[in-house]
């Protein structure tokens, strides 16, 4: 067992757990933060795709232990208060998502891509850069559709700030 | 169409949780004292069980108890049912073995579960499983169809002679041999339809509780429809009597049909919690989900069709050989026959049909209904017959199949289904025009002058939806009516629940049924509540697949709805004291026609409680239920056009477009319609290009994780083009089809027609591989 103190949603946490722990168990388990899914066991599927000091992580893929002094965002964190991130609107709006459960990692890998290309993104780009992340309901034109359009709003919040 | 009511594109109500991280699923459900189950499965596709050590695993760190197949057939648990009893040709019954939850003696697939470790935590019962040792005597093994009905195959059953379950029929024998002896041209396939793993994206999971004090059962699971798995858990498994047993269905990730089933894992899950004393949680993996999950498709058919010298259809043979895997899944028989034969007319004037299904045993996991069931297996068949028989006609794929359209309805098919309205030009028209079909020719030359082979293909599907109405499904051996129930409770203060008996899984119920409710009687959709998927809180239900929840489900709410108005238009009219004739509902006001009085819903509600000025002899209360039968099947229809480019050096496929031009009938909400369909025709795509559980000589599913097994992902697939044309469908209230299924029963068809088209030979299976196009295209 070991101690594990890191920042989530930005709150200091301190949580114990067994040295194999996965940062997506510590998050589910320990935390109760239940927005983030497993949906494999290959590292393939993104549905448990968090932010770690800003980056998209598949938070299966790193040990609790790893994310030790971390700054770590889920699903959970993203809105501020009850104002949704623009990349969650844009789900909605475009009905980017059936089922919900590949969804919060879909929102977070998103996020992350409008992020690195700057708001100058393509559905090519999008397709591609998406590949990381599975839907088995959507078809993912909507969600391309839906990430799309938060590049735009998210480029307006930007200038506006 | 107020602007939430009937045909609004209304975002979902139910997307806010699951956008902030909010939805509730299985795994996310937590008891005071829980403990973690982990199943220990047979890396064999067919051996004998011949004992199992637990004595080490008991001495690890946190374990409760390890529970094997012998203890639940001891503790006289029923063995898992399959719930639709088909009849051979012979006139003889199906044939099947028994499926206990966990084998005591013999394992007839990799991944069947022999014995259980409950622990403290998931990481305590997964070492444990680690140290119990299971003695194993392997069998020769029989891994497909082939393998498993030739002279001295392994047999999986002594039920089940040969590994033969049944060897079905339908339709007329004499007269299609009459139609073929009177054909101008006869054209052949041999098709195989590839197996598919479903992959809802959230694994199957369950947390089982015992209250000792009740004798009272719990159970979260991953279902598709609760109701069916009570009755299931109840009336056949012993597990408690139904109203001891209350199972809930909270946000479920996806089911595509694999949820329909109540499974082993769940059975065993609520046993060892009265055992253990103990809730008991399972949370499968992936790798478990690929093992155990029921599997879809699976097919290996026989074709011929006879055409007269005008290219009209005279007749359709068809041979299929079905694998159902090691046991028959619970509606497993019904796929191949009663859901794949009946719908071998497509949308063609076929005068003869006869087909002919043999169910076989394979040591694979079990194969039952998958998004289309049956009915993309018949579509697949039918529209490549049409593609290969243009072809071999010489005339074009389009104007064939028009030649052959049924265009008078309603219309008796020769394989049961009585089709009740359509308009197949109106389909085909629109997708013709929307991919410029006219132009494809030069788009063609065009490509190949830059090395590119462009190909186009269409597909027609036509499908039963809105399964079923309860006295046919009976009289074919359904052992379950597939009606749908509802209740409406307005409350009080005027805001409105509604409990269906439908699920939703991604379907968007949340919003649509809404929109009915709140077209009817000018509600807010806000002030109106869904309740669904808690077997304490609804009536009664079937649950959602077969794209029924619409059509069958929102019927029931209608008919519920209707009821509600009726007592409403009595207490207004007293209230007003009006004729209850004059009194009509406009925007959530009870108006007495011609005259300015009128009194809001709200205030009706709130009469009918206080009950202080009720009319004589009226009971208080404002809540009806209704429990709703369909009189026929839907028959949603359309046309899919996929046009694409193959390099003919690395056999890669690229889209250049892909047109839907669907029938669904009139439209709720085009939106999550739109939705459902993008969805439909990326597993029908995954099917044609990506997708096929593959399994080795031994039984092994080398395509057992997403490392191995394609799922398509959002790179693999175009934009979509859709377009809807729209015949009401006669049959419900709403005049509504279905819209679940259709994608993936129409488009593998194109899809391959497209690639065949492009490289000029027929010969080519799904998934159709950049290596199985190469070899198609070079040899």
């Amino acid at each position: 067992m070991s101690t594990v103190k890191l920042t989530v949603n930005g709150k200091a946490v301190s949580v114990d757990v067994e040295d194999r722990t996965l940062l997506v168990h510590l998050l589910r388990e320990n935390l109760n933060l239940t927005g983030t899914h497993v949906g494999c066991d290959t590292s393939q599927c993104g549905a448990c795709v968090v932010h770690v000091d800003g980056r998209a992580v598949k938070s299966c893929t790193m040990l609790a232990g790893q994310a030790a002094g971390s700054n770590v965002t889920t699903i959970e964190g993203l809105a501020k208060g009850d104002e949704l991130h623009p990349m969650q609107a844009a789900f909605r709006d475009n009905h980017g998502l059936q089922c919900g459960y590949c969804t919060p990692g879909m929102i977070m890998s998103a996020v992350d891509i409008v992020h690195r290309h700057g708001g100058k993104l393509d559905e090519e780009t999008v397709r591609h850069e998406l590949e990381g992340n599975i839907c088995r309901c959507t078809g993912y034109h909507n969600i391309v559709k839906a990430v799309l359009d938060a590049a735009s709003r998210m480029k307006v919040a930007q200038a506006a700030e | 169409m107020g602007v939430e009511g009937i045909g609004a594109r209304v975002v979902r109500k139910e997307d806010r949780r699951f956008i902030t991280g909010q939805g509730r699923y299985v795994d996310d459900v937590k008891m005071v004292g829980m403990s973690y189950a982990h199943f220990i499965r047979s890396p064999h596709a067919h051996a004998k069980v011949k004992g199992i050590n637990s004595t080490e695993a008991m001495k690890m760190p946190g374990v409760i108890a390890v529970l094997t197949g012998q203890q639940i057939v001891d503790d006289k648990v029923g063995n898992l049912i399959c719930g639709w009893a088909i009849t051979s040709k012979d006139g003889s019954p199906m044939k099947m073995g028994a499926w206990p939850a966990m084998a005591p003696e013999t394992v007839r697939f990799v991944g069947q579960a022999v014995a259980v470790v409950i622990a403290e935590t998931k990481n305590q019962a997964k070492d444990a499983a680690e140290a119990v040792v299971v003695d194993y005597e392997e069998l020769p093994a029989a891994a497909d169809i082939k393998a498993a009905i030739k002279p001295g195959a392994p047999q999986l059953h002594p039920e089940a002679p040969g590994n033969i379950v049944y060897d079905w029929h339908l339709g007329d024998e004499a007269a299609v041999k009459d139609a073929f002896s009177k054909a101008a041209n006869v054209v052949t396939l041999d098709l195989t339809n590839n197996r598919l793993v479903p992959n809802a994206m959230e694994p199957r999971a369950a947390v089982a509780h015992y209250d000792q004090a009740e004798e009272h059962y719990t159970l979260y699971t991953t279902s598709q429809n609760p109701h069916v798995a009570r009755l299931v858990l109840s009336a056949f498994y012993n597990i408690a009597p139904e109203h001891k047993l209350r199972v809930i269905a909270p946000d479920v990730g996806g089911g595509f049909g694999s949820k329909i089933y109540i499974y082993p894992e769940e059975m065993v899950a609520l046993w060892a919690s009265k055992k253990v004393g103990r809730p008991v949680k399972w949370t499968g993996d992936r790798s478990e989900a690929f093992l155990t999950d029921a599997h879809g498709r699976d097919h290996v058919s026989k074709a011929e069709m006879a055409f007269d010298k005008d290219n009209k259809i005279l007749g359709l043979r068809v041979k299929t050989h079905a694998n159902f895997g090691a046991y028959m899944s619970l509606f497993s028989s019904a796929v191949p026959t009663y859901l794949y034969a009946t719908l071998l007319s497509g949308q063609y004037v076929i005068p003869a049909i006869y087909a002919e299904v043999i169910g076989v045993y394979t040591n694979t996991t079990p194969v039952d209904a998958y998004r289309g069931a049956g009915r993309p297996e018949a579509s697949y068949l039918i529209e490549r017959m049409m593609e290969t028989a243009a072809r071999q006609l010489k005339v074009d794929p389009a104007e064939l199949r028009k030649k052959n359209f049924i265009t008078t309805f309603p219309y008796q098919t020769p394989v049961i289904m009585a089709y009740d309205i359509g308009d197949f030009h109106a389909s085909i028209d629109a997708a013709m025009k929307a991919i410029d079909y006219a132009g494809f020719p030069a788009r063609k030359a065009k490509a190949k002058a830059d090395g590119k082979l462009r190909g186009i293909g269409v597909s027609c599907y036509i499908e039963a939806c809105g399964i079923a109405p309860s006295k046919a499904v009976g009289s074919l051996g359904a052992g379950v009516g597939l009606w749908e129930s509802a209740e409406i409770r307005v409350n009080p203060v005027g805001t409105i629940e509604v409990l269906t008996g439908s699920h939703s899984h991604g379907q968007g119920h949340e919003t649509t049924f809404c929109q009915i409710i709140a077209e009817r009687l000018g509600v807010p959709i806000s002030q109106v509540s869904i309740v669904h998927g808690d077997t304490d809180k609804v009536q009664f239900g079937m649950g959602t697949y077969g794209s029924r929840s619409l059509a069958v489900g929102g019927t029931a709410i209608v008919k519920a709805m209707e009821k509600v108005e009726a007592k409403a238009k009595k207490i207004a009219a007293h209230a007003l004291e009006a004729s209850e004739s004059d009194i009509v509902i406009e925007n959530g006001e009870f108006k007495v026609t011609g005259t300015d009085k009128s009194i809001a819903l709200p205030m009706v509600a709130l009469a009918a409680y206080t009950a202080h000025n009720l009319p004589d002899g009226m009971e208080p209360g404002l809540k009806e239920t209704a429990f709703y039968d369909p009189t026929n099947f839907t028959f949603p229809a359309g046309a899919y056009i996929c046009e694409l480019e193959v390099d003919p050096g690395t056999g890669k496929t690229s889209f250049v477009n892909f047109v839907a031009a669907d029938d669904f009938g009139r439209l709720i909400n085009p939106m999550i319609v739109e939705g459902q369909v993008h969805g439909g025709l990326a597993q029908g795509i995954g099917q044609a290009l990506l997708e096929g559980a593959v399994y080795d000589d031994t039984g092994q599913l080398v395509t057992a994780s997403f490392m191995d097994y394609t799922m398509p992902r959002a790179d693999d697939l175009p934009s979509f083009q859709l377009s809807h044309t729209t015949t009401l469908c006669p049959g419900n209230p709403l005049g509504v089809k279905g819209c679940g299924e259709a994608g993936a029963i129409g488009a593998s068809a194109a899809v391959i027609n497209a690639i065949t088209d492009a490289i000029g030979n027929n010969k080519l299976e799904m998934p159709a591989t950049p290596d199985r196009v190469w070899h198609a295209i070079h040899g």
